[in-house]
């Protein structure tokens, strides 16, 4: 038996743990995701992942850095999981490892590695696939509740692998309900128009809101385990419902309610796992509560404007280049020094 | 100060190229080279532009009050790019309406006036020709390159559009390396141009650090910055 020496409380906060508790958090949605979408998402989570831990170690070995601290972090696999979230399901390969490499080479190592990339690597990946295969990127499954049909897992595997193109398969592929709610706009039609659709469920697209609630109780996990902290994904939720409240109020008939706002497209995941990034986000708490209201305000107005249907993606990259300005501008008072002056 | 033709041509083609390491003119070097005839064609505009301009201001270098001498320069310059701009109009009337607005906003290009301030009004005309002709060229090969790697990224085609430039039996020029390739958006668009700027300053660090060391410190030379 070894004798250690005090202090004999051991930091719990290690990357590694923190990342494991990020994987945990992210199994409940992920299943429910699988369940109302099907094995696509299987297929993707592999694929990203394992490329992404294949650009780890392929730029640590160019860097000459050792392998094995950098890939028992588990941010490699954090990052191709959520990568893994925001892509269509049944993407062809050549997308998944065009995206997460982008991610992993320009997003996270050019910048230096974990600590030093001042944008969320995966929402680099995602974006720059976004805009630059805007057929791929939305071509959306239908929930398989909603669609006629399901897809074997062998047929999943062929759409991956291209052999199958999902453009052809009209009969399973629809827009998302926030695509459908901004072309229904675009056309003059008023909301209780665009919810006819089947996609729709009680407060945003069937799947969707549940699969919502599920990231939400993974985001609790995260809190509970002080993995994150509150200030991010409530100033985020509190800046959505708050701007998107006031359009509603002013025209509900050609403006979505708060509450499909808060259920639909990424918004939950982002809030609770993509906006907490502790590498990429605001440190102190004022810059914080301001980081996540900008996040929140900028979904609303990207998704009411903004050429795209869903705009967590850009919000949160836009917010991740304020932040070094917030941090600046909310340093908290040291202590003894520049004392407020009393009147 | 008295510079020979050979470093002149060393200065505008790698020392001090303006793209590469002045990164001078950026702008319409970003803007425009979404293809490589777009790239040739702004490159060829800059080039000739620093050539007249570079003759012009070496020509009455010792008439010109120091003063007066920038306003001067850039009536210079102006007038230059004016003669281009109607010639373009009247010649490759198709380029002209691509490259667009970035013709005439060649005035502003900073390496321009920088050379007519930093070489033009201290050498003699043939000096100042050669080096507006070495400075551009060398600008020229890297709107060229960058119009290259874009388009083969972005679209996957060589020389598309080549019509513009070298009349209709041009056309036969344009090869498509792939017929299915979807194209990677990316690349065409601003961000690909600043990605593709960097790798090419990477490739000229590399190839300085790795094949040509040891480095000897470039020669101090004056650079405007506007």
């Amino acid at each position: 038996m070894s004798v250690i020496s005090s202090p004999y409380i051991s930091p719990s906060a290690s990357t590694n743990r923190m990342m494991l508790n990020v994987l945990i958090a992210l199994v409940p949605g992920t299943l429910a995701y699988i369940w109302y979408f099907g094995y696509g998402l299987i297929i993707n989570l592999i694929v990203a992942i394992s490329f992404a831990i294949l650009f780890e170690a392929g730029v640590l070995l160019l860097r000459k850095k050792p392998l094995m601290p950098y890939l028992s972090d588990y941010s490699a696999i954090v990052t191709g999981w959520l990568f893994a979230l925001c892509i269509p399901m049944h993407s062809p390969w050549w997308l998944i490892v065009t995206g997460i490499g982008f991610a992993m080479i320009a997003g996270k190592h050019l910048y230096g590695g974990l600590g030093f990339n001042p944008f969320n690597p995966a929402m680099v990946g995602y974006v720059v696939i976004l805009i630059s295969f805007p057929k791929d990127m939305t071509t959306w499954f239908l929930p398989m509740q909603v669609s006629s049909d399901s897809l074997s897992l062998m047929e999943s595997l062929s759409f991956t692998l291209g052999l199958l193109e999902p453009q052809h398969w009209d009969a399973l592929t629809s827009a998302t309900p926030l695509d459908q709610y901004k072309t229904g706009l675009g056309m003059n039609l008023m909301i209780s128009e665009i919810r006819q659709s089947p996609v729709f469920g009680d407060f945003a697209g069937v799947g969707w809101e549940w699969i919502a609630n599920w990231w939400f109780l993974g985001g609790v996990f995260l809190l509970y385990s002080k993995t994150i902290r509150w200030h991010i994904p409530l100033a985020m939720i509190s800046g959505l419902l708050l701007f998107s409240l006031i359009f509603y109020v002013v025209d509900p008939d050609s403006v979505a309610s708060p509450g499909f706002h808060l259920f639909s497209g990424g918004l939950m995941l982002g809030a609770f796992f993509i906006a907490t990034d502790p590498v990429t986000s605001a440190t102190t708490i004022k810059g914080r509560l301001l980081y996540g209201f900008l996040i929140g305000a900028l979904v609303i107005v990207i998704r009411r404007w903004g050429g795209y249907p869903d705009g967590v993606a850009f919000a949160v990259l836009l917010a991740n280049m304020a932040v070094p300005l917030i941090d600046y501008y909310t340093q908290p008072r040291v202590f003894g020094v520049n004392p407020p002056q009393d009147h | 100060m008295t510079t020979s033709a050979a470093e002149i041509t060393s200065n505008g083609l790698w020392k001090n190229n303006v793209a590469l390491v002045q990164l001078l003119g950026l702008c319409p070097l970003l803007a425009v080279t979404s293809s490589t005839i777009n790239g040739i064609g702004l490159g060829l505009a800059t080039m000739i532009t620093l050539i007249l301009s570079n003759s012009l201001v070496s020509m009455i270098r010792n008439i010109v009050r120091p003063e007066v001498r920038l306003p001067v320069f850039v009536l210079i310059i102006a007038s230059v790019v004016t003669i281009i701009e109607l010639s373009m109009q009247a010649w490759f009337y198709d380029l002209y309406l691509v490259l667009g607005i970035f013709i005439p906003l060649i005035v502003t290009n900073c390496s321009i006036i920088a050379r007519a301030e930093g070489f033009a009004s201290r050498n003699t005309i043939a000096l100042s020709a050669l080096d507006g002709f070495m400075m551009g060229l060398g600008f020229l090969i890297v709107l060229t390159l960058l119009g290259l790697i874009r388009e083969v990224v972005g679209s996957g085609t060589i020389l598309a559009n080549a019509d513009l430039m070298f009349g209709p039996a041009a056309a036969l020029l344009k090869i498509t390396l792939n017929p299915e390739y979807g194209g990677f958006l990316v690349a065409i668009l601003p961000p690909g141009a600043f990605f593709g700027l960097a790798l090419l300053i990477v490739g000229k660090n590399l190839i300085e650090s790795r094949i040509m060391a040891p480095v000897v410190p470039p020669s101090a030379e004056p650079v405007l910055t506007t």
